[in-house]
């Protein structure tokens, strides 16, 4: 059978067969393609969906799509006490739960002009960084793995594992650990815990975690994937509202654990990393530095950690402990009180933000002087930071919105709420 | 201030009412310094003018927008505000700007001065129905797609008013009216007498409430500054001559004390008596 070439137009056009007479017979039109871009896509981080606007394969724009995990936290927050919406807290970035009950905690102390004894406000620095470790190993690993490499996800994961067995054996919960209370923390740590935690902070932190790093901070491949990607100038970091990270990333040295010190930070002795080129590598390295930091705050912590009552003695806000239940009948009505009616907080509103492992993560709580919150609204870092992800993607190739969603680091329990 | 909240330069809450008041004008209707935090109460219509001034006149220099949150106070006749927290790098400072809202008025858009405005703003209007005049995406963000109603409203239930589930007849998401089990619970704890209108003779005498957390009628500013001068008091009195151990001598051994004779019905430990 002879391999004879079929003479027909129609044909010609479906193959894409050209001529030198005409050369641009078989072109093909392209036109932008808009594709869906989640919200079941291992990369999105959770449930995101972008709805992206491409031009071959470079983005022309992006949309995001939020709310998919809309739980209406804010909402049900308003029908609890305020020691019943604590737990809600945790549920929100799930990766650092800590760092988001440090925040709803400070601002009703606020309210409440409470007074925190030293060694609760030792003890919540102490473990908002331990929480920053274990925040900084998820979102650094995974971002390695989105674009491409696979192993130090793994050695992070290690460190992650070691955390969540600290934050089990202080609060008894792996995750939602709902640790902090109003006034100080729910109980005191063993001894044995805290030089557990110091021996790892001297050993297998810096071996694991420099071992992992060192895969990734001088790869080639690495660079090439996010060296240059998503550069945001120190304006555009202001106006588009970034924190954290984010804005240290663009070369802003804006970390409020420094800048507005609470608990303890004031007495800490810490730098803030900043990035020079302000893309998608410098906010990764910033974070890995953050996380050297991070240990060398714990370890002043231990150093530096007082004796003493470790939740304020004020038994109208911090509930009697059961010992004491035993034999003391005004506990006994503490305690009926305190889990029944809740305490009240007077009124007045607040604006109470600190520095969580994403970013600024704030609580307005606007209090009517009832026992319930009249208005808790979260602000998310996630929400400002995903906003700008058409301003950060626009002109880039469709593989690198994995790179910038990771250096995002975005978590949809807490952008979502 | 007691509690351990972020510190900053809450010194310049003054300077910044003071500014704020030249700055403003008359789209400034009042300023407030409570609770150590600084809100400033403006006009609808001089919104915008109010945070391009906030954010370009030296000596306020209001950065960044970190937020919009919006309330909603049924009872008052435009029942809706919306807060702006504001702050800024260079002078470590945060205020709140709270403008009134209701249901037909718009608030004019601030996504011309800060472009993060628009997600912000998107979230109010789903969340209490507040339009904002000039953004120009004001879509719905956190609530599903086709949702009807503002859920943060005071008046809007909190089981809402659909639930969804996936059907096997349908083969699709299908949505039913709320069937809850057993009626929803809200229970009040407020005891009776707590809440009554009247003042109980004698109440007047103690301008702070007996403990943080009980309940009161003052605001949390007025405890705070009740607090404040008391402490400040406390304070200016002369402490106690004999406060440590070295003026009681506690804990010394008397200039002549000999060796305490053995009690005879206390065993010796090991090791003790050889």
């Amino acid at each position: 059978m002879t391999d004879t070439l079929i003479d027909d137009p129609a044909l010609d056009k479906l193959l894409h067969r050209t001529d030198a007479a005409h050369p641009d017979a078989g072109d093909v039109a392209i036109q932008n393609y808009t594709i869906n871009f989640g919200p079941q896509h291992p990369a999105a981080h959770g449930v995101l969906r972008l709805v992206m606007e491409l031009d071959g394969e470079i983005i022309e724009r992006v949309d995001p799509h939020v709310g998919l995990l809309h739980r209406g936290t804010e909402k049900l927050i308003e029908y609890k006490t305020y020691a019943q919406a604590l737990p809600y807290f945790d549920r929100l970035d799930y990766c650092s739960p800590l760092g988001m009950e440090h925040s709803f905690v400070l601002a009703v102390e606020k309210l409440l002009d409470l007074e925190v004894p030293a060694r609760a406000q030792y003890l919540r620095t102490f473990f908002a960084e331990l929480t920053r470790i274990s925040n900084h190993m998820l979102n650094l690993g995974s971002h390695v793995m989105d674009v491409g490499a696979m192993t130090p996800n793994l050695w992070l994961f290690e460190i992650r594992e070691d955390c969540l067995n600290f934050f089990e054996r202080a609060s008894g919960a792996r995750m939602h650990s709902n640790y902090f209370r109003v006034g100080g923390v729910h109980q005191d740590v063993p001894l044995k815990l805290l030089t557990d935690i110091g021996d790892w902070l001297d050993t297998r932190l810096p071996r694991l975690f420099e071992d992992a790093i060192s895969l990734v901070a001088d790869n080639r491949i690495f660079k090439q994937r996010n060296v240059d990607i998503a550069v945001v100038s120190r304006d555009d970091a202001i106006k588009w509202g970034f924190s954290g990270p984010m804005i240290r990333g663009s070369g802003i040295p804006w970390d409020l654990r420094k800048s507005q010190p609470y608990d303890a930070y004031a007495k800490m002795d810490f730098e803030v990393p900043v990035g020079t080129r302000g893309d998608c590598y410098d906010r990764f390295m910033v974070r890995v530095e953050e996380v050297r930091q991070s240990a060398r705050i714990m370890r002043q912590c231990l150093n530096e950690m007082p004796d003493g009552p470790i939740a304020s003695l004020d038994r109208k806000v911090v509930p009697p402990k059961r010992g004491e239940m035993k034999s003391s009948m005004e506990a006994l009505i503490h305690h009926f009180k305190l889990y029944t009616e809740g305490y009240h907080v007077p009124a007045g509103e607040v604006y109470v933000a600190t520095e969580s492992p994403k970013g600024e993560f704030g609580v307005y709580l606007v209090a009517d002087g009832s026992n319930k919150p009249y208005r808790c609204k979260i602000r998310p870092t996630a929400f400002s930071h995903l906003q700008a992800m058409d301003m950060m993607c626009k002109g880039h190739m469709l593989a690198d919105t994995t790179a910038i969603l990771g250096a995002i680091d975005v978590v949809f329990g807490e952008c979502d709420r | 201030m007691r509690a351990p909240a972020p510190a900053y330069a809450a010194d310049l809450n003054g300077a910044t009412i003071a500014a704020a008041r030249d700055a403003l004008g008359t789209a400034l209707v009042d300023a407030r310094d409570a609770v150590g935090e600084v809100a400033l109460f403006v006009t609808r219509d001089g919104l915008i003018d109010a945070m391009i001034a906030l954010r370009d006149t030296p000596g306020l220099e209001y950065q960044q927008l970190m937020e919009i949150a919006g309330v909603d106070f049924p009872d008052r006749p435009e029942r809706f505000e919306v807060v702006y927290c504001l702050l800024s790098l260079t002078r470590n400072h945060r205020i709140h700007v709270h403008v009134a809202a209701s249901e037909e008025t718009p608030v004019p858009s601030v996504t011309g001065i800060w472009p993060v405005a628009g997600w912000l703003e998107r979230e109010v209007y789903d969340m209490y129905g507040v339009l904002f005049a000039g953004n120009r995406d004001l879509r719905r963000i956190l609530t599903d797609y086709g949702f009807r109603g503002h859920p943060q409203r005071k008046d809007f239930p909190l089981s809402g008013f659909v639930e969804l589930r996936y059907s096997e007849e349908a083969k699709r998401v299908v949505y039913e009216p709320v069937q809850l089990a057993q009626d929803f619970r809200t229970f009040d704890f407020m005891s009776p007498w707590e809440g009554a209108e009247y003042v109980l003779p004698g109440d007047e005498k103690g301008a702070l409430p007996e403990a943080k957390g009980a309940p009161t009628q003052l605001s949390a500013d007025q405890i705070q500054k009740a607090d404040a001068a008391q402490t400040a008091k406390a304070t200016a009195t002369t402490p106690k001559t004999t406060d440590s151990t070295a003026q009681t001598g506690v804990g010394k051994a008397e200039p002549d004390a000999k060796p305490k004779p053995a009690d005879p019905d206390v065993l010796k430990g090991k090791g003790e008596g050889k």
